[in-house]
């Protein structure tokens, strides 16, 4: 007896110890490769820079034509970026500070946009008034389409922020609007950085939004130099100007943030705040969210209520959408498991051995996700004409496009669900005489399982209403929703779009409540 | 002086304070000590003006901060306010922080801050330091000298050492203690904790359920509380009933002296440093009671006695020196040592 209790003992020991070494050879073999892969697009802007030879560089890039497109993105972010952070911080501070009336409905109602992709909100502008085009339209449908991203993270610190640390500031003699402005404001700094970041690369890789609103970007100029003029050399240029952006931005904002640490010092749960008694202020204060609800959701719901009504039976060819419903199942399935897949080694890594190396490979992972969409589909097409003729144009290309745009996404989800579930829990199950994998299921793979579906499924949300990398990557007779979308918009057929929007917008609907939920963690967490 | 007169506060169905009145004489280090949803802190948040009160009247110092005539809003009562973890701005350096409240021009702001940080036992070359590159006691500090930079006429701290180490607490009371006498603010300080609260304050109110259970000095709480639970509240009790007699109450512990006057039925508070332990074999005076367990403290062994066939309702503790070698099981003799108290709503 007591020698079978020493050998369980022996191989439960062994078990728990063989769960100790996280960074297997494998996960870490694996997590490289996909890190080398995820820079592709960036060796290739690289590789086209120091080939192209100075004479062709000057010829294809400091033209009138390149200046222009480069006053109209900063114009872009010089109005979209700041006005967002102005709206965004007023809205959140009325919907999570003040006794304003619905207030939980108009949170919802804020990030309900987000259901909508940004070209469909530009479908609905372009249909509802036909001539409004140009900077002013491009950064009100901006605007309208992105604000959510800095809605989020500033409700979110919001609800995070220490009351205590307001009221002390309060009982220090500070009136309310100067405990606003020295003690509110700058702690919000990081999520408005975090959120004017996030629109400002989408204001650079958008394409759709700005081609129905007439506007030149580098992003409408390369797929313009690609499908129309097909002039390889000028596209891969402006796709490296438009890289150069992307890394400025991300500097600026590295450079902005600093180091500085604005979380809630001290162990223990903050308490909960009451509201800001708005008095008579409180129905006035309902014109805000009420006129960025009408314009971000009344509009475009309207308009597309209006194309689906006038459109009649005649626009549900099903023999058309269902393949086109399908195949973008089909693409987002594959992509999402795939994607999930790939950055399963990295999340792993990043939680169970972090590590020098394994911080740079996190980065190799993450860094993609600052690249536009046309730029990795740029990368794809040159690279398989030039290297891999039979992977051009080809599903394999199309889901390797995704996993690319959307790795960092999933990389996320997971290792946040990898978190969750501590090694000791493992070390438990081993100790208790579980074999390794059997530990590992049990534990980390369970806990895990719920938080790796919802990051798959925000992939493959993502993949749904993914545009510019589609048309340039899909094989022939590939038609999704977006394509089928866009080819109809394309050809001012707006009834016929009207379908293939709305579905989008019912599958989007997920991603709204699923970035809600996160939001309330935020505040629980 | 700070004046609370028939304060109520109500969320709802919960009662936060209910017709509570007290006075914390100026100059006093006044704690509210109760169990959790006991309305403390709403006291101190009313205090404060985060919060205002459904009925009643706050002054300070003859000035009606919340009344018929309105209520002073928090930033104009000159009442400062140390939360729980301190709240120290975490973008502010600690030097911004401890000025916060000083002018950003005045000439002499940076000389003031190195004064207070000194005062609180923080050399002057934390001022760079940022909030999170602090300990939770250093934090402490900072959040106490920010809060003399002011120089209120009032002093709230919400539970300001909870989320100390055992013996940092101890050091950090007695620090707060004495930069509160040596400055001269009155302090209202909320704490659970009833060890801090009676070596604290020398004004001690203990709230329950929303109500003032009982107030006063604490010796003459922890002494002769109001009430059984409060006895309870402030340390072990052992309750007695009995009958008294003559200035001595009978008692299942024997005859225990008491200011009373004579009744058929009360009940008298023991506390278990009154009990005298004695081996059965070494006397024969007391009542008898049996060693249930025992727990080493050092100086001390700490017996669990059942004297339940002699009359008391339930098992007690009691502090004997180390060398006593008694063990469970063991038979001891029981007496009181010193005068007991009869609980005023004492049934007669």
């Amino acid at each position: 007896m007591a020698v079978s209790v020493d050998l369980g003992a022996t191989k439960a020991a062994k078990n728990a110890r063989s769960l100790g070494s996280s960074g297997h050879p494998l996960i870490l073999g694996a997590a490289a490769l996909t890190g080398l892969l995820s820079l592709l697009p960036l060796g290739f802007v690289v590789y086209i820079a120091a080939t192209s030879g100075w004479g062709t560089i000057a010829d294809l890039v400091f033209r009138p034509k390149v200046g222009g497109l480069l006053v109209n993105t900063l114009m872009l972010l010089v109005l979209v970026l700041p006005l967002s952070v102005l709206l965004a911080v007023a809205l959140a501070w009325l919907i999570e500070r003040t006794d304003i009336p619905f207030a939980k409905f108009w949170s919802w109602m804020v990030i309900a946009p987000l259901a909508l992709p940004a070209f469909v909100h530009s479908y609905a502008w372009n249909a509802f008034m036909p001539r409004f085009h140009g900077l002013g339209a491009a950064v009100l449908v901006s605007i309208l389409a992105y604000l959510p991203f800095l809605y989020l993270p500033v409700a979110a610190q919001l609800r995070r922020l220490d009351p205590a640390q307001e009221e002390t500031a309060q009982s220090m003699g500070k009136r309310p609007i100067e405990v606003f402005f020295l003690v509110v404001l700058p702690q919000l700094r990081l999520a408005i950085l975090g959120g004017a970041l996030l629109i400002g690369l989408h204001l650079l890789a958008e394409y759709g939004l700005f081609v129905l609103t007439r506007f030149d970007t580098f992003a409408t100029a390369i797929v313009d130099q690609f499908q129309s003029v097909y002039s390889g050399p000028s596209a891969n240029l402006l796709g490296g100007v438009l890289v150069l952006l992307c890394l400025g931005l991300l500097g600026l904002e590295n450079l902005v943030r600093g180091s500085e640490r604005y979380a809630r010092v001290g162990a223990g749960a903050a308490r909960r705040r009451g509201r800001v008694a708005l008095g008579r202020w409180r129905c006035p204060a309902l014109l805000l969210p009420l006129i960025f609800a009408a314009l971000s959701l009344a509009v475009p719901v309207l308009t597309l209520g209006r194309w689906l009504w006038s459109g009649g039976a005649e626009i549900w060819r099903f023999d058309f959408i269902l393949p086109a419903l399908g195949q973008t199942a089909v693409l987002a399935l594959a992509g999402a498991v795939l994607t999930t897949l790939a950055a399963v080694p990295m999340a792993w890594l990043a939680v169970r051995a972090p590590g020098r190396v394994q911080r740079t490979l996190e980065a190799c992972h993450s860094y993609v996700g600052a690249l536009p969409g046309v730029i990795i589909a740029l990368a794809l097409v040159t690279i398989t004409v030039q290297v891999a003729l039979p992977l051009y144009q080809t599903l394999a290309t199309l889901i390797f496009a995704y996993v690319l745009m959307f790795l960092p996404r999933a990389l996320v989800g997971l290792r946040t669900s990898i978190a969750q579930a501590p090694v000791e829990l493992e070390r438990a199950a081993a100790s208790l005489g579980r074999p390794p994998v059997s530990a590992i299921w049990h534990t980390t793979i369970r806990l895990a399982a719920p938080g790796a579906m919802a990051s798959a499924a925000l992939v493959a949300l993502g993949i749904t209403t993914e545009l510019t990398g589609t048309l340039m990557l899909a094989p022939n007779g590939t038609r999704t929703l977006a394509m089928r979308f866009w080819s109809y918009t394309s050809e001012l057929d707006f009834a016929s779009a009207a379908p293939y929007a709305l579905l989008m917008i019912v599958l989007s609907i997920p991603l709204v409540i699923m970035l809600h939920m996160q939001s309330d963690r935020v505040e629980q967490a | 002086m700070l004046e609370l007169r028939g304060i109520s506060k109500s969320y709802g169905d919960h009662k936060g304070a209910s017709d509570v009145s007290l006075v914390a004489p100026s100059g006093s280090r006044t704690v509210i000590v109760g169990p959790s949803g006991s309305g403390k802190t709403t006291l101190l948040r009313l205090i404060a003006g985060f919060e205002a009160p459904d009925a009643g009247t706050i002054s300070l110092d003859g000035r009606q901060l919340h009344g018929a005539g309105g209520s002073v809003p928090p930033h104009k009562r000159n009442i400062a306010y140390v939360a729980q973890e301190g709240a120290l701005f975490p973008h502010m350096s600690v030097g911004d922080n401890v000025g916060f409240a000083m002018p950003r021009q005045a000439v002499d702001r940076a000389r003031r801050v190195d004064e207070l940080l000194e005062q609180v036992g923080l050399p002057a070359g934390f001022r760079a330091r940022r909030p999170h590159q602090l300990s939770g006691g250093q934090q402490q500090r900072v959040a106490l000298a920010r809060a003399l930079a002011q120089k209120p006429d009032l002093m709230l701290l919400d539970e300001p050492f909870s989320a100390l180490d055992t013996g940092l607490r101890e050091a950090m009371r007695t620090m707060v203690g004495d930069v509160l006498r040596e400055a001269g603010i009155a302090s209202v300080l909320v704490t659970h904790d009833q060890a801090e609260a009676l070596a604290f304050a020398d004004h001690l109110v203990v709230m329950r359920d929303g109500l003032v259970a009982d107030a006063g000095p604490p010796q003459r709480l922890y002494e002769r509380p109001a009430d059984v639970e409060t006895a309870r509240f402030l340390g072990e009790a052992i309750v007695l009933p009995s009958a008294i007699v003559g200035g001595v109450a009978r008692t299942a512990l024997g005859d225990v002296p008491v200011r009373h006057e004579d009744v058929a039925r009360a009940d008298v508070l023991v506390r278990p440093e009154q009990v005298v332990v004695a081996a059965q074999s070494e006397s024969s005076m007391g009542a008898l009671g049996r060693i249930l367990h025992r727990s080493y403290r050092g100086a001390q062994w700490r017996l669990e006695i059942d004297c339940r066939d002699g009359g008391v309702a339930e098992p007690f503790c009691v502090d004997v020196p180390a060398g006593l070698d008694l063990k469970p099981g063991d038979l001891v003799r029981l007496s009181v040592a010193n005068e007991a108290h009869v609980f005023p709503d004492s049934p007669t």
